[in-house]
């Protein structure tokens, strides 16, 4: 017993240590190879050592010991925020494809400069909560290829886990070009650019069909998910808070990156994506609200108080961004539409915690509240997405227009101006 | 003449079948009357244990401790080495009320329509069965059981498997009773066939209705392998309340069946929209 006692610690030092190493690597060449030179440079430095160094802790003790020694799942609550990052993440994720189709479906000129930084946005989220979460999620991680090989198409998690295969695939697709302009590949760049629109379109379908699935998961505990939540529409309503969760990830990742980055964006992108929004955001409201009347499900707000916080709290966040969405003086200047898209991403996002985690207690008779690894492992998938997303920033080719027509690349003012691979430019 | 929709309906059904996805679509065939069932006369039950004694024994977790008289208590609860035990209910209208737990092994189970690997199977007669080696981990069963069955092994590390009761499906192929039934003292564990079964338990309840007052288990979420026949009402049994008559995949199936008119109708849709938004092999503005 006392040697595996030894084992365990050794597997735990080396996994703080190489995870503490990788944050400072990480930190060294965010901050352009060279140490910070401000106090706020150096916190930043200490915060991601720190929480990689608990990451490091937390993930060998996962692996170590198993899902029942670090969790608080139990047998009466099976599913804990590792399966609620999945919900939210794929959620966030959905500014992807939208962009995606706005820029090579609908050929909006406007969006041209987002899709890069949204995509490799979306890209992230997308594999860090769908395969990410799900590696130290899944009991038999090691067994997560199976639903490859064995087929039951009569699961919605099945086919959930399919979509997240294929349109991992598609995002790869959309994401090939940023490093294929870094590197010069042309050739290959010209190919993957001829199978673009096809894997676009495919993208949009299999999110389509995984954002509504994602809901669906929920459609088999009518008796555990609280009615203010479970209803027969959830696919429906799983897929349009996708979709507004989609226009105010966009506005989020553009508007953030775009002033992180000193990039020069035009106000009419981020106004045009919230216009987009606000017609959802309507219907999504609409929708919720018929639907607790019809099923005369309001009265569970009161029978359960904490749930009838959440869900308030919930609605209000979905609520309170129409008011700025709906006034066009207002929705037309930048820090209006950011504004707005904040609320926006919570609110989709604790509706996500709502179905998989708070509206499932009351009936199911359980208190799980997630443990301080489950919640370190969250935040450091989160901050992995984070970072990479700022060294690609740095090193890729994020702010180059991506060349939609297959002619000249236009930027967003319309004037033609050439892509130089950056090597060329001598720009790294 | 055939309208414009009209035409497109036919034109995707027929394309449809064609594909052989028609196959897919169709409802999962299930035999209402056969399989297996276990017929539980709560009346007779003692609450004597000897039944989770037997099962733990079967499965290989070593027998339940001796009382002073007959067998003292297991863990009290369902778990993945418990996989069936005498729940003592309280507080209904017959005090201390002995009622035996274990998977209902429904006709329509949700936790084999959750699973996505095929890992838990309604086999033809009558056991729903766990096949541990093709199990990913998801715990998507223990999550959509209405009745709370399967259960974790939440502290191995590296292969862990979900818990419960299989009907002694090794059993059923000898052509034994399940080792439960076999240890019930009391005849209050009838295990036949589930149609018999039913018959069987209305009969008594036709016959006998000073002793008997309900019968759980002949259509709840579709009807389970597993009859109980009491003088209790089956809520103060303890069997969850809010479930439907309807079998829960059906629940979930009504949303699948609808996927691949969706991929038909967005691919085409967008398809249509880039033809019109770079015609005339132009960007229009």
């Amino acid at each position: 017993m006392n040697e595996i006692n030894w084992i365990l610690a050794l597997f735990r030092i080396v996994g703080v240590l190489v995870m503490i190493s990788a944050a400072v690597c990480a930190c060294w060449f965010l901050s352009g190879r060279q140490p910070p030179k401000h106090l706020s440079g150096g916190f930043g430095w200490l915060l991601l050592i720190v929480l990689w160094g608990l990451g490091g802790y937390a993930l060998t003790s996962r692996y170590a010991l198993g899902l029942g020694a670090v969790t608080n799942l139990s047998d009466q609550f099976p599913w804990g925020i590792w399966k609620a990052l999945v919900l939210c993440g794929i959620a966030f994720a959905a500014g992807g494809f939208l962009t995606a189709c706005m820029v090579y479906i609908f050929r909006i000129r406007t969006f041209y400069p987002i899709l890069r930084p949204v995509v490799l946005a979306a890209y992230l989220s997308y594999m860090l909560s769908a395969s990410g979460a799900l590696l130290v999620d899944l009991g038999r991680y090691h067994q997560i290829w199976r639903p490859i090989f064995y087929w039951q198409h009569h699961s919605v998690l099945f086919e959930v886990s399919w979509c997240v295969m294929l349109y991992t695939g598609v995002l790869s697709v959309e994401f090939a070009p940023i490093l294929l302009d870094r590197f010069g590949w042309t050739r290959t760049s010209h190919f993957v650019h001829a199978i673009t629109v096809p894997f676009v379109i495919c993208g949009v379908v299999l999110s389509t069909l995984h954002q509504s699935s994602l809901g669906s998961l929920f459609l088999i505990v009518p008796n555990k998910l609280l009615p203010l939540w479970y209803t027969p529409l959830l696919p429906i309503l799983f897929f349009i808070s996708a979709l507004i969760s989609g226009f105010a990830m966009a506005i989020f990742v553009s508007a953030l990156t775009f002033w992180i980055f000193h990039q020069p964006l035009e106000p009419r992108v981020l106004a045009s994506l919230a216009k987009g929004m606000t017609p959802l955001l309507l219907l999504y409201l609409f929708l919720r609200v018929a639907d607790l009347t019809a099923r005369n499900a309001w009265v569970y707000m009161f029978l359960y108080p904490v749930q009838g916080v959440s869900f308030t709290v919930e609605m209000l966040l979905l609520l309170l961004p129409l008011f700025v969405v709906l006034k066009t003086q207002w929705s037309g200047r930048r820090r209006w539409a950011f504004a707005a898209a904040i609320p926006v991403v919570v609110g989709v996002i604790l509706n996500r915690l709502n179905v998989a985690w708070i509206g499932l207690l009351p009936l199911t008779g359980s208190h799980y509240f997630p443990s301080w690894i489950e919640i370190t492992v969250v935040l450091n998938l989160a901050s992995f997405g984070v970072v990479i997303f700022g060294l690609a920033a740095r090193y890729l080719p994020l702010f180059e227009h991506p060349n939609i027509s297959g002619h000249r690349p236009v930027d967003a003012t319309g004037g033609v101006r050439v892509i130089v691979p950056l090597k060329a430019s001598g720009h790294v | 003449m055939i309208s414009r929709r009209k035409f497109f309906q036919v034109g995707a059904t027929g394309a449809l079948a064609a594909l052989g996805v028609k196959e897919l679509l169709a409802e999962p065939e299930v035999d209402p009357t056969g399989g297996a069932g276990v017929l539980v006369d709560l009346t007779r039950c003692i609450g004597c244990r000897a039944c989770e004694n037997a099962c733990r024994v079967r499965a290989g977790f070593g027998g339940l401790p001796t009382a002073a008289i007959g067998y003292g208590a297991g863990e009290g609860k369902l778990s993945f080495r418990s996989r069936t035990f005498i729940d003592f209910r309280d507080g209904g209208t017959k005090p201390n009320q002995p009622v035996k737990r274990q998977c209902m092994h429904c006709l329509e189970p949700a936790c084999v329509s959750v699973c996505p690997v095929a890992a838990l199977e309604k086999t033809a007669a009558g056991p729903v069965v766990y096949h541990e080696n093709i199990c990913i981990g998801c715990r998507y069963c223990i999550l959509a059981c209405p009745f709370s069955v399967p259960k974790y092994e939440w502290d191995n590390a590296l292969m862990p498997r979900v818990g419960k009761c299989d009907f002694c499906a090794d059993r059923q192929a000898k052509d034994q009773s399940p080792a439960c039934v076999a240890a019930c003292p009391t005849g209050a564990l009838k295990f036949g066939k589930r149609g018999g079964l039913l018959q069987e338990a209305k009969a008594r309840l036709d016959s006998q209705p000073n002793r008997y007052t309900s019968i759980y288990g002949e259509d709840i979420v579709g009807g389970t392998s597993w009859i109980y026949l009491s003088d209790i009402v089956p809520e103060e049994l303890g069997f969850p309340r809010g479930l439907p008559k309807e079998p829960l995949p059906a629940l979930t199936w009504r949303a699948i069946s609808k996927l691949p008119f969706v991929v038909i109708g967005v691919g085409l849709a967008l398809s249509a929209v880039f033809r019109w938004r770079t015609r005339n092999g132009t960007e229009q503005p």
